[in-house]
């Protein structure tokens, strides 16, 4: 019912309800008038109103449309009298007991309380007496902390962490209007998944120590983009302001992520503000780098380059490189000539929830555009043409690969090592020319997660120093090397690579959209998605 | 009835119909089952098992039963909602948390009459298709439930409990589970839930409705133990002779439990509808203290609504419409409900002139802000609420804005939460602040005059003023 209301744009106002979740019809928020028209007597037509409607009769008292479904005929009254009575009741009862501590609370400004306080609140307290006290500050995992006084005891945390996650350790004790949320004492919540609490509360009961006080949330800029810890693409919304980054919560896609993501994922955007971040690009002098000018750089490079054979210089490539980064990376190579050309392969552990085993977001892309059909699997063949002296010239773009089996004993063979990557790593230090590109929320570009789906991901904040956006530095790149005239714009590269491969046929850039499309058929599914289809199916949850 | 003697001083009054308490205080009597069958016990089980189960279930509908725990629902009706189709097992709860005060019923059944409960609920096991039911019974009836325990052992070595019941094509199994403490647990959905093993959290009605989705998710019948016992006396007599006893749409026997201020407070089983609130009062309870007069009566558990003794009452329609003093309200669920309150558990508390309404309430709300469950937030928070604004009333901070505000939390509650608490808790405060406002007014002195109890208004109003 209330997502019917919802669609009829008179929305219910709810605490407990989630549309992911199993409804409890707790908090009462919710209560609407309801009725159906009478079944009339076989001899006679329905009553109608002066508007052709069938007459409706009332029920006297309201029910929640969270728990209720709808019915063909079915009248809700959300405005009436006796609806705004009742949410005016719920407000006053939630806010008696309340802190009323907003200056201080980190949820201000996204918090529904505050918000339907000011749409159904009554505006003045009556509360003469004492308000009830309760444990703050609550440290219940490594990443959230508790504020049982804001709690308004929806349950959704509760809900999440036994229905989506299976790590049941949150619950209620102590009873009426001493009930305090709480944590099982020997088991904190320390699942991979613990952060969506905070994303789902409702109040500023549970929040995050990575976020908390750290920004108002009404300072922020807002960027749709996708999360690229793993292969699973996770929608996100990643949050800003001056060029910082304050936090990565889940964005909703059903086909992706729901409305869920890992915690591993959240904490992503610290990789951006290390210290260690590239910030120029830099020629090798003797044992140590100087610093030069993109263009100088960009020079060097081709030059370099161009000293050797097409037989004598390999690329390696990463799948976190967008697909118009990879496009960029395979022109250059057939420019070069160069016939072998491959991305590192990493896997790590995956769960039964969203987090992919193959731990890069774009394998599938790379897939697709270097015409890959085991990315990692041409690795041992450069390292053994580097043993024996017939690869010379190696262009490493955005991994370390001495952490993938090149120790720095085979990359002596390496007469000329040009390498990209957004981190001062020891390949960069035995690197002849380092480009520092962009990070995962510095650029934009598309991807192929893990079931097939092309996604975008958006820019946030601006990369740091003279680092760039990795599709211009490939361009420039290509620009240098043969001379001619390369598009400017991102989408008229997407399309020119649209052109090419096969899977991104006739698509462009504006048509991926923010929930991404279908490309590539992997036959792969999410189990959390699928879960969530058969609570569906059964009618537990409404999706 | 006359063969059966009692223990003196224990006597039953003339106005009594003992039926179901029979056995309670019976002279030579214990709760074994050799005391039980020596007086004809499980006869009415045999009897039973030879009709067919829906047979059972018809003559439990014909003698219009009515549930004993409080909301007086239809008992036949009731074991008619399992679903027609249904493949699961199906459960049969008997609910013997009696924690509303005021009652005390129950445990006299269980403590002195123990089969007579077995026997209902065999005989209402088989009508419902039932094979495992459970007694759930309140912590605070240690001894009962020890008692149960040896009754059901008692009754399973003479082949009344276990498989092949008596020989015939019925398998049944009774179970005893002891609450933990908890008022909610009487909540029918709230005792499947901790019967469950979780929090006594009510459930949602819909979906949950315990005839379909009850204990596991499976269709579950939930029963008062007087209830259960009735059963035995439908079978006994035939649900059309039943039918008889008391008065139409208001049958059978109940018992009252009288506390307060009468000279002989207990428990007196009389028909239903047969006396009124007069005689109750002053003929089988000895009436009021001396020199007293009748104040205010519940008349149903702590959480019906109050009955002022100064009011009158309309009851009957069309031309039997009458209008009667508090004596003469008969007492019987229908009649209760018209004069606005509820005959509920059966639980009457009187009160004299002697008592201040308003320290009452107090008591009743602190009980009610002890017990609610905390799952909804309208009698979450109001419950604690209410109890607090009379807190402060009877330690002389009263305000005269209280009576208004008591009155509209109540009325924020009632109707709007998941299970019956919501109402529980709200009408006594509702009706108690309507019935005796003076009670009241006099505990409250102008705002004015009120020092400032809320340290964090004070700093709001100074940081007003600046």
């Amino acid at each position: 019912m209330i997502e019917a209301c919802k669609q009829a744009q008179a929305e219910v106002p709810h605490y407990c309800y989630h549309p992911k979740l199993t409804s409890p019809g707790n908090c009462r928020m919710c209560l609407v008038e309801m009725g159906m028209p009478p079944r009339p007597s076989p001899d006679k037509e329905p009553e109608l109103d002066s508007e052709g409607h069938a007459k409706i009769s009332w029920m006297p008292r309201p029910v929640i449309a969270c728990a209720n479904t709808v019915a063909e005929g079915m009248g809700i009254k959300t405005q009436s009298t006796l609806a705004k009575e009742c949410r005016e009741g719920v407000m006053e009862f939630l806010l008696i007991n309340h802190p009323l501590d907003c200056p201080i609370c980190d949820q201000a400004g996204e918090c529904t309380l505050q918000e339907y306080s000011v749409e159904h609140g009554k505006g003045e307290s009556r509360f003469l007496e004492q308000k009830v006290k309760k444990p703050k500050n609550v440290k219940i995992g490594p990443r959230i902390r508790l504020d049982d006084e804001r709690c308004v005891l929806c349950s959704r945390c509760v809900r999440f962490t036994r229905e989506i996650v299976d790590d049941d350790v949150l619950g209620f004790v102590d009873r009426g209007s001493h009930n305090v949320l709480t944590v099982h004492p020997d088991k904190p919540l320390a699942n991979n998944y613990s952060l969506n609490t905070v994303d789902i509360c409702p109040v500023g009961a549970l929040t995050s120590n990575d976020f908390r006080f750290q920004m108002r949330v009404w300072f922020m800029r807002e960027t749709n983009s996708i999360c690229t810890g793993c292969a699973r693409g996770c929608n996100i919304t990643i949050s800003s302001r001056e060029n910082k980054i304050y936090r990565q919560t889940p964005r909703e896609n059903n086909e992706v992520n729901s409305s869920w993501m890992c915690d591993s994922g959240r904490m992503q955007y610290h990789l951006l503000e290390s210290s260690g971040r590239l910030t120029e690009p830099m020629i090798k002098k003797g044992k140590s780098h100087e610093v030069v000018d993109w263009p100088k750089a960009i020079n060097q490079t081709i030059s370099g380059f161009s000293k050797f054979s097409g037989d004598e210089i390999a690329i390696i490539g990463s799948a976190r490189m967008t697909n118009e980064e990879l496009y960029l990376l395979k022109t250059l190579s057939d420019t070069l000539n160069t016939n072998i050309i491959d991305v590192i392969k990493v896997e790590g552990e995956g769960d039964d929830y969203l987090s992919h085993k193959d731990k890069r977001p774009n394998s599938n892309g790379a897939k697709a555009i270097l015409n890959l059909k085991n990315p990692g699997s041409k690795l041992n063949t450069i390292k053994k043409r580097i043993n024996d002296g017939k690869i010379k010239a190696l262009l490493v773009y955005g991994e370390n690969i001495l952490r993938f089996g090149f120790d720095e004993d085979v990359l002596e063979n390496v007469k000329f090592l040009v390498s990209s990557h957004i981190q001062a790593n020891p390949l960069a230090k035995l690197s002849n020319i380092i480009l520092p590109g962009a990070g995962y929320a510095e650029k934009r570009g598309s991807m192929i997660n893990a079931t097939g789906r092309l996604q975008l991901l958006n820019k946030a904040i601006e990369s740091p120093g003279q680092s760039r956006d990795d599709w211009e530095i490939l361009q420039d790149l290509n620009r240098a090397l043969d001379g001619k005239d390369h598009v400017n714009e991102l989408a008229d590269l997407f399309s020119e690579m649209a052109y090419q491969v096969n899977a991104l046929k006739e698509k462009t850039l504006s048509s991926i959209g923010g929930l991404g499309v279908q490309v590539i058929d992997t036959g792969e599914t999410v189990p959390l998605l699928e879960r969530e289809s058969r609570r569906v199916k059964q009618g537990l949850i409404v999706g | 009835m006359a063969s059966v003697k009692y223990i003196k001083g224990k006597e039953p009054h003339k106005c009594e119909y003992r039926m179901i308490f029979r056995n309670v205080d019976r002279q030579g009597w214990d709760p074994s089952i050799k005391s039980y069958l020596s007086d004809g016990g499980y006869k009415e089980l045999k009897k039973a098992l030879k009709m067919k189960p829906q047979e059972v279930t018809d003559a439990v509908k014909a003698s219009g039963l009515r549930g004993r725990g409080g909301a007086g629902f239809p008992t036949g009706v009731k074991w008619g909602f399992i679903p027609p189709n249904n493949t699961k097992p199906i459960y049969l709860i008997c609910n013997c948390d009696e924690s509303e005060p005021g009652t005390f019923k129950d445990r006299y059944i269980v403590h002195q009459d123990p089969h007579q409960l077995i026997e209902g609920m065999l005989i209402s096991c088989y009508a419902v298709g039932a094979k495992v039911a459970y007694i759930y019974i309140r912590e605070e009836f240690p001894e009962g439930a020890k008692i149960l325990e040896k009754a059901i052992e008692e009754a399973r070595s003479k082949k009344y409990l276990g498989n092949k019941i008596l020989g015939k094509n019925f398998d049944c199994e009774i179970y005893v589970h002891r609450g933990a403490g908890a008022y909610i647990c009487g909540e029918e959905t709230g005792l499947i839930e901790s019967l469950e093993g979780k929090r006594p959290y009510p459930r949602i009605k819909p979906p949950y409705f315990p005839a379909a989705l009850g204990l596991y998710m499976c269709p579950t019948i939930v029963n008062n133990v007087e209830s259960l016992c009735h059963v035995k006396h439908v079978i006994a007599m035939g649900g059309e002779k039943y039918a008889q006893i008391g008065t139409p749409r208001n049958t059978g026997t109940r018992i009252l439990c009288v506390s307060g201020d009468v000279i002989n407070p207990g428990y007196f089983e009389v028909e239903v509808g047969k006396i009124t609130m007069g005689e109750l009062i002053y003929e089988v309870c000895g009436g009021l203290k001396k020199g007293r007069k009748l104040k205010g009566v519940i008349p149903g558990g702590s959480s019906a609504k109050v009955l002022s003794a100064e009011d009158s009452y309309k009851i009957g329609t069309g031309d039997s419409e009458r209008v009667i003093g508090i004596e003469d309200i008969p007492m019987d669920f229908d009649t209760m409900a018209a004069c606005g309150s509820m005959a509920g558990s059966g639980g009457v508390i009187v009160m004299d002139d002697s008592r201040d309404m308003a320290w009452i309430l107090n008591n009743i709300n602190t009980f009610y802000a002890h017990e609610s469950c905390g799952q909804c937030t309208p009698c979450r928070e109001g419950s604690l609420w209410m109890k607090k604004i009379t807190d402060r009333m009877i330690s002389g901070s009263g305000v005269p804005s209280d009576l208004k505000t008591l009155t509209s939390i109540g009325d924020n509650i009632a109707g709007r939460t998941i299970c019956a608490f919501g109402e529980a808790c709200a009408w006594p405060t509702q009706s108690f602040v309507a019935k005796f406002p003076g009670d009241f007014i006099k505990h409250t002195k102008p705002r004015n005059a009120r020092k400032q109890l809320n340290p964090e208004s004070k700093i709001a109003a100074a940081g007003l003023k600046t």
